[in-house]
């Protein structure tokens, strides 16, 4: 229950969270801290390579548990969310001092880290859809934080519908893979693997899966999004762009590389993705000087690179993934926040414009700088480790020049973005701003200056990370246990003298970077035919093919489309009868006395209705139909059904007679002539589809399983004789329930439509 | 709507009407009748009466909103299913607390359905009438 209670737990406490947030409390990160102790606590357990699986029976009939597992992979994922999220929130507590709205920022954004939890822990695929999904949600509302914010709107709106329609596509290969494996559960999957890899629909499961996975890690061409999201404040920006939500794609595709690994359309669709995203992101980070956007972009290079290492096959890529995972949490969540700070103090993120900041700022300089230095991977920081491992994996498992040259790139990107947040900002002669910036407090300089600080450490003594998380975490993605030991200095290796290239590659562009940023942004055709401006163009299309059938369907008068409707129903009807040879009579054996009686009174009630010259003698007559109706019921034994009928019957007259009281019915039948042969063509229709149907209904033989059933058990089981009562409130009262709920929401949202309709009415009046 | 007959006539009907459907509401779970169809005749009778009269009448007459009624209703209908979680058997599987007195959950999940009813059909009508 360990698992479930601190899922559990990060949901719950969203509330009081808020509460704090809209105070600006610090004490807001004691939530993620404290969730991060308690994953901390399993960390002993799971490197030594046992496995934590829980399950709580949730919805047993459909295969669905409230399973959540640990190993190495999602607990390095639950660290890192926890972790990361202490830092943020606690940042957030000072950077958003006094902004609107901060309760309910504070609840998404715990419901978010609560639902990233659940989806790195769930053990169960249809549980953590749920979790995937309701990530998408939450992020929607942190993005779209600024409402009144046309761009804030858009971004949301965006990053939304990519993340849902490939959450669309994840569902729909996660139930083929449940269908193909048996079992939902991915601990059972993972057992499997040989012989689902095997099944023959083992290429779409990979192919949906990966569209799942491509739009919620923004690889290209759906990057799009996550650049455009950086309008959210900037704590969110740290935390969902950088270090927890896009990553989710990543853990899914690393939860699955044990089951496909081998597969061929896995490795070139991933290697593929993955360096086209690469080669894509390095582009267009060579294009900003948005703060922001560049990291945005750089993230875009890491999760290309990521998917691409997952692709590769082999242990190695396995520990290169991980080890570059972690590394890239690490500096990019301190980056952001060093940006955050840059914005938020000098009131400017615009780089061109900034310099010599380390005056003014030393501390969050120096915490920059490390962050810098680790993204840019130089020893003796971590990232120095994990880029020699993105080489080594590239040249020793994939032999593919394509793939280390992409990879060469990447790098070399990274080390430009480093220098452009780390060095150009803070180094220099000072450059005015719009405010005076000073060094920011405790609660914004302590998550950059840890993490930052952690990437040296973690350089420093690798063990220290690589034997708890590191190996464990790739044995769970390898499917097999790995062995492999951390270390920063591999000796003159290959490896080595492409550090050396990409820091000196990088360099020599960072130095003309001004010249190089203005070619990039020059060329415009990257703006005007890019997956951004095409999303526009779908959005733009997707309007007007609503506007068209809008026009087309809604006309807005009440008696076209009470024609259309009765016409279509009709219609259907009466061309299936015919189609599927549904005419048939029933024996009329029995008296028919009294039923030949209330057919004539149906008849004369009809035709009055069709005869009546307003709209009163129209409802009343029509009320004479339903009340004979009704006594149909009654003498073939439903009085029920008859009780009822009379009831609606009397209250509808009622109504609609108070209705027409108030309304400007009075005026007689407006129809010109060819309106009433249609009217007349329509409910012929309907009469006589109507008829036959019941004729048909009525040939059939009677089957009493349900009634004799139901006869049985009402008294024995429910205590009461009256069949139809006992089917309501015992035998289906969730139905019920369902349906007064409806009945109630109906009325409300009536009574909205009517208060509109009022107002708008009363307002032309006047 | 202002008849003096329908005025006069309707406040016979809603004393009459209400009784009447609080009659089929107990009855229901053995003869015709119920939740539904009780609910229904009261909400009539309720209707008569309001209909010449106003809004502001049917609120006086009724003390709180008609909406307040959906809500109870469905709460009433969600309270009767509580019990059976707590026996842990299924959502909404009715009791029978008292051996030879036929009363059980049902009867909560009715008057339940029997307020919706009520509460729908005024919260439209509402809307219709004049304050």
């Amino acid at each position: 229950m360990f698992l479930l209670a601190l899922t559990a737990l990060a949901f719950l406490s969203a509330p009081v969270v808020g509460w704090m947030g809209c105070r600006s409390l610090p004490f807001v990160a004691l939530l993620p801290l404290a969730l991060f102790i308690g994953f901390a606590t399993l960390l002993p357990e799971i490197s030594s390579g046992s496995l934590l699986v829980e399950s709580t029976a949730w919805i047993p009939s459909l295969g669905i548990d409230a399973a959540f597992r640990a190993d190495g992979l999602s607990l390095t994922f639950a660290l890192l969310i926890t972790g990361i999220g202490t830092a943020v929130f606690l940042y957030a507590s000072a950077y958003l001092r006094g902004a609107p709205r901060l309760g309910r920022f504070y609840t998404a954004l715990t419901l978010f880290m609560a639902s990233m939890l659940g989806a790195v822990l769930a053990d169960n695929l249809m549980l953590m859809v749920v979790f995937w999904e309701m990530t998408s949600i939450t992020s929607f509302l942190l993005i779209g934080y600024s409402p009144e914010n046309q761009q804030a709107r858009r971004s949301a709106q965006q990053g939304f519908l990519v993340t849902v329609a490939g959450g669309l596509a994840m569902l729909a290969g996660v139930i083929v893979l449940g269908s193909a494996a048996g079992t939902f559960s991915i601990t059972e999957i993972l057992e499997r693997r040989e012989e689902i890899a095997a099944h023959p629909a083992a290429p779409a499961i990979i192919v949906l899966l990966a569209l799942g996975a491509f739009s919620k890690s923004a690889q290209a061409p759906l990057h799009s999004w996550l650049a455009n999201a950086m309008v959210a404040p900037t704590p969110v920006s740290a935390f969902l762009h950088s270090a927890t939500m896009v990553k989710l794609g990543v853990y899914l595709l690393a939860r699955m590389d044990p089951v496909f690994s081998d597969q061929a359309l896995w490795i070139a669709l991933l290697a593929g993705f993955g360096s086209l995203t690469m080669m894509v992101g390095a582009v267009l980070a060579m294009r900003e000087t948005d703060l922001k956007r560049v990291l945005a972009y750089s993230t875009i290079v890491s999760l290309g690179t990521l998917v691409m290492l997952i692709g590769l096959p082999g242990e190695l890529a396995a520990v290169a993934t991980i080890t570059f995972l972690i590394v890239h949490a690490l500096y990019k969540a301190c980056l952001f926040m060093v940006a955050g700070i840059i914005d938020h103090e000098t009131g400017t993120r615009d780089s061109s414009a900034l310099s010599g900041m380390r005056h003014y700022m030393p501390v969050t300089a120096a915490a920059a700088l490390l962050g810098g230095l680790s993204m840019a991977g130089l020893p003796p920081f971590i990232g120095f480790a994990a880029k020699e491992l993105v080489y080594e994996t590239g040249l020793e498992t994939s032999a593919s020049l394509v793939l280390v040259l992409a990879g060469l790139a990447a790098n070399v990107v990274m080390v430009v973005v480093a220098a452009i947040v780390a060095i150009r900002c803070f180094a220099g002669d000072l450059s005015p701003t719009p405010k005076t910036p000073h060094d920011p407090g405790v609660a914004m300089l302590a998550g950059p200056v840890v993490l930052a600080v952690l990437g040296l450490l973690f350089g420093l003594m690798p063990w220290l990370v690589g034997n708890s998380l590191i190996v464990p975490a790739a044995s769970a993605m390898a499917g097999t246990p790995v062995e492999y030991s951390l270390s920063l200095w591999h000796g003159f290796t290959p490896m080595l003298g492409l550090s050396v290239l990409t820091v000196a590659l990088g360099m020599a562009v960072y130095l003309r970077w001004d010249t190089v940023r203005r070619r990039m942004a020059a060329i415009h055709q990257i703006d005007d035919w890019g997956p951004d401006r095409l999303y526009d163009r779908m959005m733009d299309g997707l309007q007007r093919f609503s506007t068209w059938q809008t026009e087309l369907i809604q006309s807005g008068s009440l008696r076209s489309y009470v024609a259309r409707t009765l016409f279509i129903i009709a219609f259907a009807a009466l061309v299936t009868l015919l189609l599927r040879g549904g005419l048939e009579m029933p024996s009329f054996a029995a008296s028919l006395g009294p039923d030949l009686v209330l057919a004539i009174l149906l008849v004369v009630s009809a035709l009055a209705v069709a005869r009546a010259r307003n709209f009163v003698s129209g409802i009343v007559a029509a009320g004479t139909v339903g009340f004979t109706v009704a006594l149909l019921f009654l003498f073939n034994g439903a009085p029920d059904l008859a009780f009822t009928q009379f009831s609606v019957e009397a209250l509808a007259i009622v109504i609609m007679l108070a209705i027409v009281g108030r309304m400007p019915f009075r005026e007689r039948d407006s129809r010109v002539r060819d309106e009433r042969l249609r009217d007349i063509f329509i409910a012929g229709g309907v009469g006589v589809t109507a008829s036959l149907v019941l004729l048909a209904v009525l040939a059939q033989p009677f089957d009493g399983r349900l009634s004799d059933f139901f006869r049985q058990a009402s008294v024995p089981e429910a205590h009461g004789s009256n069949l139809v009562n006992v089917i309501l409130v015992d035998f289906r009262a969730l139905d019920t329930l369902g349906e007064i709920t409806v009945l109630g929401l109906a009325a409300v949202a009536a009574a909205a439509v009517l208060a509109g309709v009022r107002r708008a009415t009363s307002e032309k009046r006047r | 709507m202002n008849s003096l007959i329908l005025k006069t006539t309707s406040r016979l009907i809603l004393p009459a009407a209400l009784i009447f459907s609080i009659y089929v509401l107990l009855r229901g779970h053995n003869e015709p009748g119920g939740g539904f169809i009780g609910g229904l005749i009261a909400a009539a009778g309720i209707a008569v009466f309001a209909i010449p009269r106003g809004r502001t009448a049917l609120i006086s007459m009724l003390r709180v909103w008609p909406k307040t009624l959906i809500g109870a209703g469905i709460l009433l209908a969600i309270a009767a299913g509580v019990p059976s979680l707590l026996l842990a058997e299924p959502f909404l599987t009715q009791q029978w607390p008292f051996a030879s007195l036929p009363i059980g959950t049902t009867l909560v999940f009715d008057v339940g359905v029997y307020l919706v009813v009520i509460g729908s059909v005024l919260t439209f009508l509402s809307y219709y009438l004049e304050n």
